[in-house]
C-alpha cells in the first residue's frame, strides 16, 4: 500500500529527465553532435585570423605558421575538425528547405529544389574560393 | 504588443547568417588554407600574391563578416546547448551574458584585426 | 513463427505502488492484430485492472498514443507482428505526468493547445446573409498539411525540450497555429504571434527534428516551427526598419 495515497486525489508519477538524455537515442547523439559543431566553426573562425595577421606579418610569421600547422598531431586534428565542419554544412544544407518557403508564380518551389540550390551554392563558393587561393 | 520586442529575431538571424556562412566557406577554407597547403598537397599562389590577397579591403570586409556571424552562430547555438543539453535554463541570464559577451568581444577583436593590417 | 508474444508494460497503481513496475502478459500472436488488440486482449482476458485510452481504432481521434519500444506511436496503427520476436514493451507516453498505467495527464497540452487560438479569428464577423468565406484550392493547399493533426501528443512524447522546458509551447500547437496563419480566412496571426514569439513559444525550439519523424499524420511540426521562426523574424526586422507600419 502507499500511505501517501489519498482516495479521488490524482498522485502522479513524474520522470525525471536524464542529465545526458542526448545519448539515449540515436537521433539525439546526431543532434547534439549537430549542435556541438558549433565550437568548431568558431575554432575555424579564430584560426582564420591568426592566419590572416600571420600573413599580414610577413613571411618569417607565415613561415612559421606553417611549420606549426603541419605538425603530425596539428594535422591529425584539423583532418577532424574538417569532417566536423562538413558535417555542420551536411546537417545545415539539408535542413534549409525546412525554413524556406519560396514561390515563383504563386507555386510552391518543391523543397528538392531548394536543396539542390544550396548544394549548388556550396559547390559554387568551394570552387571560386579555392581558385582565389591556389590560382588557376 | 512588449513581447514582440524580444531579442530573439536578432539572435536567431544572426545565428542563421552565421550557419549559412559557415556552411559555405569554412569546408573550403580550413582544407585549402590550413590542412592542405601547409602538408604540401596543394600549393598555394606565391607568398607575395597572398599578402596582396589578404589585404584586399573587400576581401578583409568579407572575412569580417564571415567570423563575425560565425561567432554569433557558436554563441546562440551553443547557449541553447547548455540550456537543453545540461538542462541549465535557470541560469539563462548568466548563459546568454557570456555566451554573447564573448561573441562580442572575439568580433571587435577581429575587426581591430583586419582593420590595422594592410 | 511464434504463436504468442511478451508484452511488457508498465503498471502504475498509485493507490499501492510509488514507483511503476513492468508487468509481463503472454499474448496471442494473429496476422492483423495491432498493439492495442494486444492490449485489449489482456483487459478483457487476463487482467481487467489495466487502464489506458482508446477510442476510434483508426488513427484519426490520437487517444491511443504511447511508447513501444521506446519510441512514440499510435497504438492502433502499429502491428504486433512488425515487433517480432519481442518483448514488447508499453510505457505511457513521455513527457507527461502518468496519472494510472498507461494514461498520462493531458492537462498541459490542453491550456497550450487554447493558448494559440486554433480555430478562424476574425476582426469582424461577416454577417450570415452575406454568405460563406470562400476559398480557392489553392489557398486550400497553403495550410491543409497541418491541417491533418489529430492531436495525438506523439509529437510532445519526442521532444526533448518539452521534457526539460516544460513551458515550452511544444510542437503540436505551433503546427496549429500556423495551420490558422496560413488560413485565408483568418485575421489572428497577430494574437498567436504575441504568444509564440517568446522563449517559450517559437524560440526554445533548437529542431531534434524528431517531432515531426513520429507524426503519424506528415504534419511536420518541426517545419511549421521553422517557418514560424522566419516570418517571426522578418516581421521584426520590418517592424524596426519601418516604425510607421502598422502593427
Amino acid at each position: 500500500m502507499n500511505p501517501d495515497y489519498r482516495p479521488y486525489h490524482p498522485k502522479w508519477f513524474r520522470r525525471r529527465v536524464p542529465i545526458f538524455w542526448w545519448l539515449r537515442q540515436a537521433a539525439y547523439v546526431k543532434f547534439i553532435s549537430r549542435e556541438l559543431t558549433c565550437l568548431l566553426v568558431a575554432y575555424v573562425a579564430i584560426l582564420l585570423l591568426v592566419f590572416v595577421a600571420a600573413v599580414d606579418r610577413g613571411e618569417a610569421s607565415y613561415l612559421a605558421l606553417v611549420g606549426w600547422l603541419s605538425q603530425p598531431m596539428v594535422v591529425a586534428f584539423h583532418v577532424a575538425v574538417l569532417l566536423g565542419t562538413l558535417f555542420h554544412t551536411v546537417t545545415w544544407l539539408n535542413l534549409a528547405p525546412m525554413a524556406l518557403v519560396v514561390k515563383v508564380g504563386g507555386r510552391r518551389v518543391p523543397a528538392r529544389a531548394i536543396l539542390l540550390g544550396h548544394y549548388f551554392a556550396w559547390v559554387a563558393c568551394t570552387i571560386a574560393v579555392a581558385w582565389a587561393l591556389v590560382g588557376p | 504588443m512588449r513581447a514582440r520586442r524580444s531579442r530573439e529575431p536578432i539572435l536567431w538571424a544572426l545565428f542563421g547568417g552565421g550557419g549559412m556562412m559557415a556552411a559555405l566557406f569554412l569546408p573550403v577554407l580550413l582544407g585549402v588554407l590550413l590542412v592542405a597547403a601547409p602538408m604540401g598537397w596543394i600549393e598555394l599562389v606565391a607568398f607575395a600574391d597572398l599578402q596582396v590577397l589578404v589585404r584586399n579591403p573587400l576581401v578583409r570586409l568579407g572575412l569580417f563578416g564571415l567570423v563575425f556571424l560565425s561567432f554569433f552562430h557558436w554563441a546562440h547555438r551553443f547557449r541553447y546547448t547548455l540550456y537543453d543539453g545540461l538542462q541549465l535554463s535557470h541560469l539563462n541570464e548568466l548563459i546568454a551574458i557570456l555566451t554573447y559577451g564573448v561573441a562580442t568581444a572575439l568580433s571587435l577583436t577581429a575587426g581591430y584585426l583586419l582593420w590595422s593590417i594592410g | 513463427m511464434s504463436d504468442t508474444v511478451t508484452m511488457e508494460v508498465l503498471r502504475y497503481r498509485p493507490e499501492e505502488e510509488t514507483e511503476p513496475t513492468y508487468e509481463s502478459f503472454e499474448v496471442p500472436v494473429q496476422p492483423e492484430w495491432m498493439i492495442l488488440d494486444g492490449l485489449n486482449h489482456i483487459k478483457d482476458q487476463l487482467d481487467g485492472s489495466l487502464s489506458y485510452r482508446w477510442a476510434c481504432r483508426m488513427g484519426v481521434c490520437g487517444s491511443c498514443g504511447m511508447l513501444v519500444n521506446g519510441r512514440p506511436v499510435l497504438t492502433c496503427a502499429t502491428y504486433m507482428e512488425s515487433l517480432l520476436p519481442g518483448p514488447i514493451r508499453v510505457e505511457p507516453l513521455r513527457g507527461f505526468p502518468v496519472i494510472r498505467d498507461l494514461v498520462g495527464d493531458i492537462t498541459d497540452f490542453m491550456g497550450k493547445l487554447a493558448a494559440v487560438k486554433p480555430y478562424i479569428v476574425r476582426e469582424e464577423e461577416k454577417p450570415v446573409e452575406e454568405g460563406e468565406y470562400l476559398q480557392t484550392p489553392e489557398e486550400l493547399a497553403e495550410y491543409k498539411q497541418y491541417s491533418m493533426c489529430i492531436n495525438c501528443m506523439l509529437c510532445y512524447s519526442a521532444c526533448p525540450i518539452y521534457r526539460i522546458e516544460p513551458d515550452f509551447i511544444g510542437p503540436a500547437a505551433i503546427a496549429l497555429a500556423q495551420r490558422y496563419n496560413l488560413d485565408s480566412r483568418d485575421e489572428g496571426a497577430q494574437e498567436r504571434m504575441d504568444v509564440l514569439s517568446q522563449h517559450a513559444g517559437i524560440w526554445g525550439c533548437t529542431l531534434v527534428g524528431e517531432c515531426s519523424e513520429v507524426c503519424p499524420k506528415d504534419v511536420d511540426p518541426a517545419g511549421a516551427i521553422q517557418r514560424y521562426k522566419v516570418s517571426a523574424t522578418v516581421d521584426f526586422f520590418k517592424s524596426v526598419l519601418m516604425p510607421w507600419r502598422k502593427e
